[in-house]
Protein backbone atom coordinates (compact mmCIF):
# COMPACT_ATOMS: atom_id res chain seq x y z
CA UNK A 1 0.00 0.00 0.00
CA UNK A 2 1.06 3.32 -0.82
CA UNK A 3 2.09 5.69 1.86
CA UNK A 4 -0.11 8.55 1.96
CA UNK A 5 1.66 11.85 1.29
CA UNK A 6 1.38 15.56 1.72
CA UNK A 7 2.07 18.13 -0.95
CA UNK A 8 2.17 21.68 -0.64
CA UNK A 9 0.91 23.46 -3.91
CA UNK A 10 0.20 26.90 -2.90
CA UNK A 11 -1.40 27.28 -6.20
CA UNK A 12 -4.69 30.49 -6.64
CA UNK A 13 -7.99 28.20 -7.79
CA UNK A 14 -7.87 30.76 -10.84
CA UNK A 15 -4.46 29.05 -12.26
CA UNK A 16 -5.91 26.58 -14.71
CA UNK A 17 -8.21 29.33 -15.37
CA UNK A 18 -5.86 32.04 -15.97
CA UNK A 19 -3.34 30.03 -18.19
CA UNK A 20 -6.27 28.62 -20.90
CA UNK A 21 -7.41 32.90 -21.02
CA UNK A 22 -3.86 33.80 -21.89
CA UNK A 23 -3.34 30.94 -24.17
CA UNK A 24 -6.85 32.09 -26.18
CA UNK A 25 -6.06 35.78 -26.15
CA UNK A 26 -2.32 34.70 -28.00
CA UNK A 27 -4.23 32.53 -30.70
CA UNK A 28 -6.86 35.28 -31.25
CA UNK A 29 -3.80 38.17 -31.56
CA UNK A 30 -2.16 36.18 -33.78
CA UNK A 31 -5.94 35.98 -35.90
CA UNK A 32 -6.14 39.61 -35.42
CA UNK A 33 -9.42 38.95 -33.65
CA UNK A 34 -9.97 41.71 -30.58
CA UNK A 35 -12.56 40.01 -28.27
CA UNK A 36 -14.31 42.16 -26.26
CA UNK A 37 -15.71 41.19 -23.02
CA UNK A 38 -18.87 42.98 -21.78
CA UNK A 39 -20.02 42.88 -18.52
CA UNK A 40 -23.00 44.67 -16.79
CA UNK A 41 -25.89 44.36 -13.92
CA UNK A 42 -29.24 43.41 -16.09
CA UNK A 43 -31.40 45.36 -17.48
CA UNK A 44 -28.02 47.79 -18.25
CA UNK A 45 -28.79 48.30 -22.14
CA UNK A 46 -26.16 45.89 -23.35
CA UNK A 47 -27.97 44.60 -25.92
CA UNK A 48 -29.20 47.44 -27.17
CA UNK A 49 -26.02 48.88 -27.21
CA UNK A 50 -24.99 45.61 -29.24
CA UNK A 51 -27.65 46.60 -31.69
CA UNK A 52 -26.33 50.27 -32.55
CA UNK A 53 -22.69 49.10 -32.21
CA UNK A 54 -22.85 46.60 -35.04
CA UNK A 55 -25.39 49.39 -37.48
CA UNK A 56 -22.70 52.13 -37.08
CA UNK A 57 -19.24 49.70 -37.46
CA UNK A 58 -20.96 46.65 -39.59
CA UNK A 59 -20.09 48.14 -42.78
CA UNK A 60 -16.39 48.97 -41.75
CA UNK A 61 -15.21 45.89 -39.22
CA UNK A 62 -16.52 42.08 -39.43
CA UNK A 63 -18.57 41.66 -36.30
CA UNK A 64 -19.48 38.59 -34.68
CA UNK A 65 -21.21 38.16 -30.89
CA UNK A 66 -21.51 35.60 -28.29
CA UNK A 67 -24.07 35.80 -25.97
CA UNK A 68 -24.14 34.13 -22.84
CA UNK A 69 -26.74 33.40 -20.56
CA UNK A 70 -28.45 31.47 -17.98
CA UNK A 71 -30.91 30.01 -20.43
CA UNK A 72 -33.24 31.45 -23.00
CA UNK A 73 -31.62 33.07 -26.60
CA UNK A 74 -33.98 36.20 -26.68
CA UNK A 75 -30.95 38.58 -27.11
CA UNK A 76 -29.55 36.49 -29.62
CA UNK A 77 -32.33 36.79 -31.92
CA UNK A 78 -31.90 40.78 -31.44
CA UNK A 79 -28.44 40.51 -32.63
CA UNK A 80 -29.00 38.00 -35.72
CA UNK A 81 -31.77 40.49 -36.59
CA UNK A 82 -28.51 43.16 -37.55
CA UNK A 83 -27.49 40.44 -39.67
CA UNK A 84 -24.34 39.51 -38.32
CA UNK A 85 -23.17 36.27 -37.25
CA UNK A 86 -24.18 35.92 -33.31
CA UNK A 87 -24.28 32.18 -31.56
CA UNK A 88 -25.74 31.78 -27.80
CA UNK A 89 -23.87 29.98 -24.85
CA UNK A 90 -25.72 28.78 -22.40
CA UNK A 91 -23.66 28.35 -18.89
CA UNK A 92 -26.47 25.92 -17.22
CA UNK A 93 -27.38 27.82 -14.07
CA UNK A 94 -23.45 29.28 -13.53
CA UNK A 95 -23.17 33.11 -13.04
CA UNK A 96 -20.45 33.62 -15.00
CA UNK A 97 -18.18 32.97 -18.01
CA UNK A 98 -14.50 31.28 -17.94
CA UNK A 99 -12.12 30.63 -20.13
CA UNK A 100 -12.71 27.21 -21.17
CA UNK A 101 -16.42 28.36 -21.89
CA UNK A 102 -15.28 31.41 -23.99
CA UNK A 103 -12.99 29.04 -25.93
CA UNK A 104 -16.09 27.07 -27.31
CA UNK A 105 -18.02 29.97 -28.05
CA UNK A 106 -15.11 30.88 -30.26
CA UNK A 107 -14.57 27.35 -31.67
CA UNK A 108 -18.66 27.19 -32.60
CA UNK A 109 -18.37 30.43 -33.68
CA UNK A 110 -16.18 29.33 -36.34
CA UNK A 111 -15.13 33.00 -37.75
CA UNK A 112 -11.51 33.13 -38.21
CA UNK A 113 -11.61 36.36 -40.15
CA UNK A 114 -14.16 38.12 -37.23
CA UNK A 115 -12.26 41.30 -36.42
CA UNK A 116 -14.11 42.49 -33.36
CA UNK A 117 -15.89 39.54 -31.46
CA UNK A 118 -18.50 40.76 -28.55
CA UNK A 119 -18.76 38.48 -25.22
CA UNK A 120 -21.85 39.62 -23.39
CA UNK A 121 -21.35 38.19 -20.24
CA UNK A 122 -24.13 36.96 -18.05
CA UNK A 123 -25.62 40.16 -16.17
CA UNK A 124 -24.14 40.13 -12.97
CA UNK A 125 -21.47 43.11 -11.41
CA UNK A 126 -19.56 40.05 -9.39
CA UNK A 127 -18.13 36.99 -10.68
CA UNK A 128 -17.89 38.13 -14.10
CA UNK A 129 -15.33 40.05 -13.04
CA UNK A 130 -13.59 37.47 -11.27
CA UNK A 131 -13.09 34.96 -13.73
CA UNK A 132 -10.57 35.87 -16.76
CA UNK A 133 -12.20 35.12 -20.12
CA UNK A 134 -9.33 35.69 -22.33
CA UNK A 135 -10.39 38.68 -24.16
CA UNK A 136 -8.57 41.59 -25.31
CA UNK A 137 -10.52 43.91 -23.22
CA UNK A 138 -13.12 44.35 -20.73
CA UNK A 139 -15.71 46.80 -20.99
CA UNK A 140 -18.95 47.04 -18.37
CA UNK A 141 -21.71 49.28 -18.84
CA UNK A 142 -23.21 50.77 -15.58
CA UNK A 143 -26.94 52.49 -16.58
CA UNK A 144 -27.92 56.34 -15.00
CA UNK A 145 -31.10 53.94 -12.70
CA UNK A 146 -28.19 52.32 -10.77
CA UNK A 147 -26.73 54.53 -9.16
CA UNK A 148 -22.95 56.72 -9.25
CA UNK A 149 -22.03 54.74 -5.93
CA UNK A 150 -21.81 51.39 -8.02
CA UNK A 151 -17.97 51.22 -8.09
CA UNK A 152 -17.67 51.49 -4.17
CA UNK A 153 -20.00 48.25 -4.25
CA UNK A 154 -18.69 46.54 -6.87
CA UNK A 155 -14.69 47.43 -7.11
CA UNK A 156 -13.58 44.49 -8.72
CA UNK A 157 -15.46 44.88 -11.55
CA UNK A 158 -14.62 48.67 -11.81
CA UNK A 159 -10.70 47.59 -11.54
CA UNK A 160 -10.58 44.93 -14.18
CA UNK A 161 -12.95 47.37 -17.03
CA UNK A 162 -10.72 49.32 -19.48
CA UNK A 163 -13.96 51.06 -20.15
CA UNK A 164 -17.10 51.86 -18.43
CA UNK A 165 -19.77 53.25 -20.47
CA UNK A 166 -22.53 55.08 -18.81
CA UNK A 167 -25.35 54.24 -20.37
CA UNK A 168 -29.26 55.81 -20.45
CA UNK A 169 -27.68 59.67 -19.61
CA UNK A 170 -31.31 60.65 -21.19
CA UNK A 171 -33.14 60.04 -18.27
CA UNK A 172 -30.20 61.69 -15.65
CA UNK A 173 -31.98 64.58 -14.91
CA UNK A 174 -34.92 62.60 -13.07
CA UNK A 175 -32.20 60.66 -10.97
CA UNK A 176 -30.04 61.27 -8.25
CA UNK A 177 -26.84 60.82 -10.31
CA UNK A 178 -24.29 63.18 -10.60
CA UNK A 179 -21.80 61.55 -13.55
CA UNK A 180 -18.93 63.89 -11.63
CA UNK A 181 -19.03 61.84 -8.49
CA UNK A 182 -19.25 58.55 -10.96
CA UNK A 183 -15.74 59.32 -12.50
CA UNK A 184 -14.15 60.20 -9.12
CA UNK A 185 -15.55 56.91 -7.67
CA UNK A 186 -14.29 54.73 -11.14
CA UNK A 187 -10.89 56.78 -10.25
CA UNK A 188 -10.37 55.66 -6.92
CA UNK A 189 -10.64 52.21 -8.22
CA UNK A 190 -8.95 52.29 -11.80
CA UNK A 191 -7.43 55.39 -12.50
CA UNK A 192 -6.39 54.14 -15.92
CA UNK A 193 -9.82 53.27 -17.10
CA UNK A 194 -12.02 55.50 -19.59
CA UNK A 195 -15.43 56.66 -18.99
CA UNK A 196 -17.92 57.18 -21.45
CA UNK A 197 -21.20 58.45 -21.19
CA UNK A 198 -23.54 57.62 -23.32
CA UNK A 199 -27.08 56.79 -24.62
CA UNK A 200 -27.90 53.49 -26.75
CA UNK A 201 -31.26 55.21 -27.23
CA UNK A 202 -30.53 58.39 -28.82
CA UNK A 203 -27.17 57.51 -30.22
CA UNK A 204 -25.72 60.85 -27.49
CA UNK A 205 -22.01 59.93 -27.08
CA UNK A 206 -21.70 56.86 -29.28
CA UNK A 207 -19.32 57.98 -31.52
CA UNK A 208 -16.79 58.37 -28.83
CA UNK A 209 -17.36 54.86 -28.19
CA UNK A 210 -16.76 53.94 -32.08
CA UNK A 211 -13.64 55.70 -32.30
CA UNK A 212 -12.50 53.66 -29.00
CA UNK A 213 -12.95 50.23 -30.47
CA UNK A 214 -11.69 51.15 -33.57
CA UNK A 215 -8.41 52.44 -31.92
CA UNK A 216 -8.47 49.00 -30.10
CA UNK A 217 -9.19 46.76 -32.54
CA UNK A 218 -6.75 48.19 -34.97
CA UNK A 219 -3.84 48.43 -32.37
CA UNK A 220 -4.99 44.60 -31.34
CA UNK A 221 -4.00 43.99 -35.33
CA UNK A 222 -0.52 46.12 -35.61
CA UNK B 1 -23.61 29.18 -8.35
CA UNK B 2 -20.66 31.65 -7.72
CA UNK B 3 -19.41 28.61 -5.22
CA UNK B 4 -19.95 25.17 -7.55
CA UNK B 5 -17.85 27.84 -10.11
CA UNK B 6 -14.89 27.96 -8.17
CA UNK B 7 -15.16 24.18 -6.84
CA UNK B 8 -15.19 23.48 -10.61
CA UNK B 9 -11.79 25.14 -11.29
CA UNK B 10 -10.56 23.76 -8.11
CA UNK B 11 -11.33 20.45 -9.62
CA UNK B 12 -9.48 21.06 -12.38
CA UNK B 13 -6.22 22.28 -10.67
CA UNK B 14 -6.46 19.46 -8.18
CA UNK B 15 -6.36 16.73 -11.06
CA UNK B 16 -3.02 18.16 -12.42
CA UNK B 17 -1.76 18.95 -9.31
CA UNK B 18 -2.69 14.79 -8.85
CA UNK B 19 -1.29 13.87 -12.15
CA UNK B 20 1.90 15.78 -11.68
CA UNK B 21 2.24 13.82 -8.46
CA UNK B 22 1.57 10.18 -9.59
CA UNK B 23 -1.69 10.43 -6.54
CA UNK B 24 -4.89 8.51 -7.34
CA UNK B 25 -6.61 9.66 -4.28
CA UNK B 26 -6.77 12.57 -2.54
CA UNK B 27 -8.17 12.45 0.83
CA UNK B 28 -8.03 16.10 2.48
CA UNK B 29 -7.66 19.84 0.56
CA UNK B 30 -6.31 22.82 2.84
CA UNK B 31 -7.41 25.68 0.64
CA UNK B 32 -6.43 29.71 1.89
CA UNK B 33 -9.89 31.78 1.55
CA UNK B 34 -9.30 35.55 1.84
CA UNK B 35 -11.79 37.28 3.75
CA UNK B 36 -12.50 39.69 1.32
CA UNK B 37 -12.60 36.64 -1.72
CA UNK B 38 -16.35 36.80 -2.20
CA UNK B 39 -16.67 33.19 -1.27
CA UNK B 40 -18.26 31.80 1.39
CA UNK B 41 -17.07 29.16 3.28
CA UNK B 42 -20.37 26.57 4.04
CA UNK B 43 -21.72 27.26 0.49
CA UNK B 44 -18.20 26.43 -0.60
CA UNK B 45 -17.83 23.12 1.17
CA UNK B 46 -21.20 21.99 0.11
CA UNK B 47 -20.69 22.51 -3.36
CA UNK B 48 -17.18 20.75 -2.95
CA UNK B 49 -18.73 18.11 -1.17
CA UNK B 50 -21.48 17.75 -4.19
CA UNK B 51 -19.05 17.77 -6.95
CA UNK B 52 -16.01 15.94 -5.65
CA UNK B 53 -18.04 13.14 -4.50
CA UNK B 54 -18.48 12.73 -8.55
CA UNK B 55 -15.04 11.97 -9.11
CA UNK B 56 -12.54 9.14 -9.00
CA UNK B 57 -9.81 11.42 -7.65
CA UNK B 58 -11.57 13.21 -5.20
CA UNK B 59 -14.88 10.70 -3.69
CA UNK B 60 -14.46 11.30 -0.14
CA UNK B 61 -11.95 13.76 0.24
CA UNK B 62 -12.28 16.44 2.96
CA UNK B 63 -11.98 20.33 2.28
CA UNK B 64 -10.53 22.42 5.01
CA UNK B 65 -10.49 25.81 4.48
CA UNK B 66 -8.10 28.06 6.51
CA UNK B 67 -9.36 31.75 6.70
CA UNK B 68 -6.82 34.61 5.46
CA UNK B 69 -7.63 37.63 7.43
CA UNK B 70 -7.84 40.92 4.90
CA UNK B 71 -5.28 43.73 5.61
CA UNK B 72 -4.66 46.71 3.65
CA UNK B 73 -1.27 48.84 3.98
CA UNK B 74 -1.31 52.98 3.42
CA UNK B 75 0.70 54.26 0.87
CA UNK B 76 1.01 57.55 2.87
CA UNK B 77 1.34 56.82 6.73
CA UNK B 78 2.49 53.39 6.09
CA UNK B 79 0.47 51.60 9.01
CA UNK B 80 -1.57 48.53 7.97
CA UNK B 81 -5.35 48.24 9.28
CA UNK B 82 -7.74 45.35 8.94
CA UNK B 83 -9.96 46.36 5.66
CA UNK B 84 -13.40 44.51 6.80
CA UNK B 85 -13.55 47.22 9.80
CA UNK B 86 -12.23 50.31 7.70
CA UNK B 87 -12.48 49.85 3.61
CA UNK B 88 -10.73 51.61 1.43
CA UNK B 89 -10.20 54.57 4.08
CA UNK B 90 -7.21 54.66 6.49
CA UNK B 91 -8.28 54.85 9.87
CA UNK B 92 -4.72 56.24 11.13
CA UNK B 93 -4.54 59.18 8.66
CA UNK B 94 -7.62 58.96 6.44
CA UNK B 95 -5.98 58.69 3.65
CA UNK B 96 -7.48 56.81 0.59
CA UNK B 97 -4.12 55.90 -1.53
CA UNK B 98 -4.58 52.29 0.18
CA UNK B 99 -3.47 48.79 -1.04
CA UNK B 100 -5.26 45.77 -0.24
CA UNK B 101 -2.11 43.21 1.09
CA UNK B 102 -3.90 40.38 1.60
CA UNK B 103 -7.47 38.71 1.59
CA UNK B 104 -8.73 37.89 -1.68
CA UNK B 105 -6.71 34.31 -1.64
CA UNK B 106 -8.33 31.29 -3.12
CA UNK B 107 -5.76 29.23 -2.73
CA UNK B 108 -5.27 25.57 -2.74
CA UNK B 109 -2.63 25.37 0.04
CA UNK B 110 -1.86 21.47 -0.01
CA UNK B 111 -3.41 18.39 -0.44
CA UNK B 112 -3.00 14.58 1.39
CA UNK B 113 -3.73 11.61 -0.65
CA UNK B 114 -2.03 8.56 -2.20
Amino acid sequence: MDQVRVIEVKKSVFASNDRAADDLRAELRRRGTYLLNLMSSPGSGKTTTLERTIEALADELRIAVMEADIDSDVDTRRVLAKGVRAIQLHTGGMCHLDAGMTRQGIDELGDADAELVFLENVGNLVCPAEFDTGASANAMILSVPEGDDKPLKYPLMFQVCDVVLVNKMDVAPYFDFDLDRLRANVARRNPQARVIPICAKTGEGMDEWYAWLRDEVRAWQA
Amino acid sequence: MHELGIVFHMIDTLTEVAQDNGLTSVSRVTLDLGEVSGVLPDYLKDCWRWAADRTELLRGAELDVCQIDAVTVCNDCGRTYATLQHGKTCPHCASENTVLLRGLEIEIREIEGR
